[in-house]
């Protein structure tokens, strides 16, 4: 595996160490990635083998012009056709994709536009996924905001309009337990209309206390559906159970939760395959739950403190945006959320085309929107960032922006029930 | 006399309404003025905010707000949702939502027959969005209903009267207005709803995904009152399959 991913960080101990490179260079040393820990609930369920069975039989070589040329004649796009609209081959049709794509965005979202906010309120992490910057291994500040902190986040935020949140928190069940998760969607719920949560995978049980305690919008992104690539970059921890992410969703769905969200993070695996597999993780799992409201993210990799190196390879904005016009067009009703990892101007252009939520006043950091977006001079506390974010526009300015485009921005659509 | 749409006692001199969720705010002021439209309908799940632009803001006044109850999945969650509406100021009237797919948006027949018998109960004038099955909207009649409102085609899709003759049932069948909603793409699929018989169109996307919203508003206006006017005159006889013949063939016939 390339090793642009590995940073010794000079704090760590020499065992420490050898441990870290141990699990970097000896695959021996890890443990099976498909074996569930003691505590992870397992469902039967045959969402996992649908999707990874046509996945790996997906070869993108194959497909060619005319497959292209069909897909975006038929009325309904298959799997096949959407196989073809994800192919090399597709490329030079981009502008094709992106009418048909903008087409089927009108019809069923008309020209609005959702706006959210994410609030990380720890950034704790047990797991060593190489590319991340809350990697355990990472040395940055470590934070855990308490309810007073995240309360004071929370008014802030509030008092810019937003009236959506998404919670995140790094993924330590020892240092950001569920009852501490829950008690933020419970002072979520006093300032927000719609509360979503990012946080590690959990059992049916948990998912249903969380939604009883205001969330009800789950995100869990598998980073890649390639198994032996997910297990050459989740090395130790929980996240290193490839199943039993993979089901968070189901899991959340059977936990009561109104919608649940998918990605993979493009650029860490053949990203014409990962995108494929989200897709269809949407779309088999819409076939079973045709209730459940569904979403899809789209992000790149982004460099990390002590790692400026990490980047998105070989999907650059072209690409992107072929993935998200061939999202569209496969699923038409589900929503499309672009991240403020993109550039303004790569914002500005999807939604008019695909995406239908971005996020505004963005912090990847904990405790810091005070000194990010109100001008109040940082005072060293804060908790470090996961990602460099790339749009930094505060939510009146993206509001604006979203208008000028002809748009109209939406900040509730939204009843909790 | 004065031909009016009537619903639950309330007479209304336009029959066309309007959707608002998928434009502009700034436009439905346009929209409605174009339009000549007296009823506007809103999701309560957008209106139940505190945003800095409030839908309700736009709305021009005289014009009846027709909540609607999207987001449901159940009877029950309609009628919070209704109960909501009323709460937020938004008036007695209520259009059921009720849908348990998120790809097509289709709605439950059964849950919104559920939902539209306690509403009444409960004095709204109660307006549920359904497939065009005859039985649900006899069920939807005898739980009080204003009107039933049938889809033409699934929601968005401007496809038209795809479900024309299902349409064609109601019309003939139900005493209550029958309100095509959903699915009518063009003026002229207005029009020839309402050639057949619908009391009123109701449409939103056609409009949001047209080049000029406000003109499309006018042409649907027009292209209802057409069809209005049309129905009421009685449509003359067309011939679907050759002429008639001149001598008629039953002649010899003497007694």
């Amino acid at each position: 595996m390339d090793n642009r991913f590995f940073v010794d960080g000079k704090h760590l101990s020499p065992s420490a160490l050898e441990k870290k490179h141990r699990l970097e260079t000896d695959p021996a040393s890890r443990t099976d990635h498909m074996e569930y820990m003691d505590g992870m609930e397992q469902i039967n369920s045959d969402i996992m083998e649908k999707v990874l069975s046509e996945m790996d039989n997906y070869d993108h070589s194959r497909y060619t012009a005319k497959d292209v040329n069909a897909a975006l004649e038929h009325e309904t796009c298959t799997i096949e056709d959407f196989k073809a609209l994800l192919s090399p081959a597709a490329q030079p049709f981009l502008e094709q994709m992106a009418q048909r794509a903008r087409q089927t965005t009108s019809k069923h979202f008309g020209n609005t536009v959702y706006l959210f906010t994410p609030l990380y309120i720890a950034n704790y992490c047990e797991n060593y996924c190489v590319y991340c910057g809350f990697n355990c291994y990472n040395n940055i500040n470590r934070m855990k905001l308490d309810m007073a902190q995240i309360e004071r986040e929370m008014q802030i935020i509030q008092r810019s309009g937003m009236e959506e949140i998404l919670i995140l928190t790094g993924e330590s069940r020892s240092q950001s337990n569920i009852e501490y998760i829950g008690e933020a969607c419970k002072l979520a719920r006093k300032y927000f209309r719609m509360v979503g949560l990012e946080i590690y995978p959990v059992n049916v049980d948990e998912y249903k206390y969380l939604h009883k305690c205001g969330a009800d919008y789950v995100t869990v992104f598998q980073e890649t559906y390639n198994s032996d690539r997910y297990s050459e970059l989740h090395l130790l921890g929980h996240k290193r159970v490839y199943p039993y992410r993979f089901d968070a969703q189901e899991r959340a769905i059977l936990g009561g939760m109104r919608g649940v969200a998918f990605s993979a993070l493009l650029g860490l695996s053949d990203f014409r395959k990962d995108a494929l597999a989200s897709a269809l993780h949407v779309y088999f799992l819409q076939r079973k739950y045709p209730h459940a409201e569904m979403s899809l993210s789209c992000p790149r990799l982004r460099p990390i403190i002590n790692n400026d190196k990490i980047n998105p390879l070989d999907v650059h904005e072209t690409q992107l945006c072929q993935i998200i016009c061939a999202y569209r067009i496969f699923l038409p009703f589900v929503g499309i959320t672009v991240s403020s990892r993109e550039s303004e101007s790569f914002r500005n252009g999807i939604v008019k085309i695909a995406a239908t939520k971005v996020s505004a006043g963005v912090s990847t950091g904990i405790g810091d929107h005070e000194s990010k977006y109100n001008g109040k001079e940082s005072d060293g506390t804060e908790g470090d960032e996961q990602f460099e974010i790339n749009d930094a526009r505060p939510l009146d300015v993206m509001y604006k922006d979203i208008a000028a485009e002809g748009l109209q921005p939406v900040l509730n659509d939204y009843i909790y029930m | 006399m004065e031909d009016k749409l009537i619903l639950g006692g309330h007479e209304f001199g336009s029959r066309f309404i309007l959707g608002s969720g998928k434009y502009s705010l700034n436009l439905i002021e346009a929209a409605v003025r174009d339009a000549g439209a007296e009823i506007i309908t809103l999701a309560v799940r957008r209106a139940n905010t505190k945003e800095q632009e409030n839908i309700l803001d736009y709305i021009p006044k005289g014009v009846t707000l027709l909540p609607n109850t999207s987001g449901a999945r159940t009877a029950q969650e309609a009628i919070r949702i209704a109960r909501l509406a009323r709460e937020i100021g938004c008036g007695d009237f209520v259009k059921i939502e009720i849908m348990r797919d998120t790809k097509y948006l289709l709605p439950d027949n059964n849950e919104t027959i559920k939902a539209t018998g306690i509403l009444a109960n409960e004095g709204f004038v109660v307006l549920p969005y359904m497939y065009p099955d005859l039985y649900a909207a006899r069920d939807l009649v005898n739980a009080g209903a204003a009107a039933v409102m049938p889809l033409a085609a699934p929601i968005g899709s401007n496809k038209g009267l795809a479900t024309r003759d299902f349409i064609q049932i109601l019309v003939d069948e139900i005493d209550l207005p029958v309100i095509v909603d959903a699915g009518i793409g063009r003026p002229s699929q207005a029009c020839e709803a309402m050639e057949m018989g619908a009391a009123a169109i109701m449409a939103n996307t056609a409009l949001a995904t047209a080049g000029d919203l406000p003109m499309m508003a006018a042409a649907f206006k027009n292209a209802v009152e057409a069809g209005r006017k049309a129905y009421l005159s009685g449509l003359g006889r067309v011939l679907t399959r050759g002429a008639s013949a001149s001598d008629p063939l039953t002649g010899f016939l003497r007694d």
